[in-house]
């Protein structure tokens, strides 16, 4: 598990710990390569095999339409985001709208059917109030959307079916840190820095997105007692130098609510 | 913040040195270098290979650049640029801390297995020019970007590959954060080009850099050789 970090076993000449991991992976390879069948709605509302390359990418490309049509509505609500900032939003539609034409691809390629949302089945007022009634609210509803998506692939790339196909695990990756940018400048838009201190929310979103991000210890180090002399740098902010993953059914908890069944 | 050092205040180690890098321009330290996992036994100065047929030398490499990173904002916290604002100086000291956190985590997470300390050269730095400044920190950060998403297909245990998660994205806040300072609340700020900003963001997709690639823009910055092997 994390002792892998510190296994003093690096100077064995290296033939090998990754060709002995494709091997292996070759079994889920012949799974993931499976037609699969009925990878509909119900992507949304269960956690996806781990085994299967397919319906981990389908929960991805759930999350993607939950926030690009997100981002789509709000550009199109009349006096709810400011001239300034409407490049910005124009852009993030422009990435999402890309990660769901990758993941589609993709899950064509494998020879999966890919998920496909409106705006008609996603409940964006499941909170209890109206994003789209003012930017405040507008903008805290996106940047949880958004450190729920970094988390939520953060979670998934390690999973076998993904981290065995180097092509697949490569693209994840690609989207990954782009939901991270994304949820920085969102962040400053809102007035504050661009990353997760602790596991505070400091807006009206489910503090379940945040949960566990407070986390110190990594690997087998703890951060929190690393020392940095000649500075002197709080348990907060060393928080703020680590994002921590989400699981599947974490991150559906967190979305099922937004999903109209 | 931390005091300038003078010229004349000669730093006891070269760690020592690289952790005020008060002095990143230029300066060249050499030292016989432990290098981990070098097998040709020769007195190679401080040269450094990296073999990325195992996870320590994909996480050697990211801690490469994690210490050219926090060296950076080191020095630019302890010379800050004129006219620098209060925004800026908030989010260039977060980046100085986040990084020197990630230097030292991999530093006690590689150990014994670990590089030596590398002496940043700075010298194609102005670092009392915010442009100079900001520009190579968005070069760094989106550079730390690419590298960490082309890297992960190397690694082979998922813990591992989990750890990288947790820093990319870090990293890819900072580039964001810098871009949105270059070009506030701009396509910029999501990938996209801007005044005088590349396209990091093609399509959705964020840069996935062979280590080849990343080398041949760190290696300026950087006195050591450091070479990569088996990727």
């Amino acid at each position: 598990m994390t002792s892998d970090l510190l296994t003093p076993a690096e100077c064995v000449p290296a033939v090998s710990r990754r060709d002995a991991l494709r091997r292996a992976g070759l079994a889920f390879g012949a799974i993931a390569a499976l037609p699969v069948l009925g990878a509909g709605k119900a992507s949304a509302q269960t956690a996806p095999n781990p085994n299967d390359t397919v319906s981990i990418l389908n929960f991805a490309l759930t999350l993607e339409y939950l926030d690009g049509l997100f981002y789509e509505r709000g550009l199109a609500t009349p006096n709810l985001i400011p001239a300034n900032d409407r490049d910005f939003w124009t852009q993030l539609v422009a990435n999402e709208q890309g990660h769901r034409a990758a993941l589609s691809s993709r899950i064509r390629q494998l020879g999966g059917t890919p998920v496909s949302f409106t705006f008609e089945n996603f409940n964006y007022q499941a909170l209890g109030f109206d994003p789209f009634s003012s930017y405040e609210l507008f903008a805290d509803l996106s940047q949880g959307f958004e450190d729920l998506g970094q988390r939520a692939y953060k979670g998934q790339a390690p999973q076998p079916a993904i981290m065995m196909n180097d092509v697949v695990l490569t693209e994840a990756l690609q989207i990954h840190s782009v939901e991270a940018r994304h949820a920085s400048v969102i962040r400053r838009i809102r007035g504050r820095e661009g990353w997760i201190t602790l596991n505070q929310t400091d807006a009206p979103i489910p503090a379940a997105i945040y949960a566990g991000d407070e986390n110190l210890t990594q690997g087998s180090v703890n951060v929190g007692t690393l020392a940095v002399t000649p500075l002197t740098i709080d348990a907060a902010t060393r928080s703020e130098a680590f994002d921590e993953p989400l699981t599947a059914d974490q991150v559906l908890a967190i979305a099922r609510p937004f999903i109209r069944s | 913040m931390e005091p300038l050092l003078t010229r004349s205040s000669a730093p006891t180690s070269r760690r020592d040195f690289f952790k005020r890098a008060s002095l990143g321009a230029g300066v060249l330290v050499s030292a016989s270098a432990l290098q981990a996992c070098d097998s040709d036994g020769t007195d190679s100065g401080a040269d450094v290979t990296l073999d990325f047929s195992s996870d320590t030398g994909v996480l050697n490499y990211a801690y490469a650049l994690e210490q050219l990173e926090a060296a950076f904002y080191t020095q630019v916290i302890a010379s800050p640029y004129s006219g620098i604002t209060a925004d800026e100086t908030a989010v260039l000291m977060s980046l100085r801390d986040h990084e020197v956190v990630h230097r030292e985590f991999f530093q006690a997470a590689l150990g014994t297995n670990a590089i030596p300390d590398l002496t940043p050269n700075f010298s194609s730095v102005d670092f009392t020019s915010r442009a100079s400044v900001l520009g190579t920190a968005r070069t760094f950060e989106d550079l730390g970007v690419g590298a960490y998403n082309g890297a992960g297909k190397y690694l082979t245990s998922a813990a591992n590959l989990t750890l990288a998660g947790k820093i990319v994205s870090v990293e890819a806040r900072h580039a964001a954060a810098i871009r949105d300072l270059l070009d506030p609340r701009s396509p910029a700020g999501a990938g996209a080009a801007g005044t005088n900003i590349p396209a990091v963001v093609t399509a959705g997709a964020d840069l996935a850099l062979a280590p080849g690639t990343v080398l041949s823009q760190a290696q300026p910055f950087i006195t050591e050789t450091i070479t990569v092997r088996n990727a």
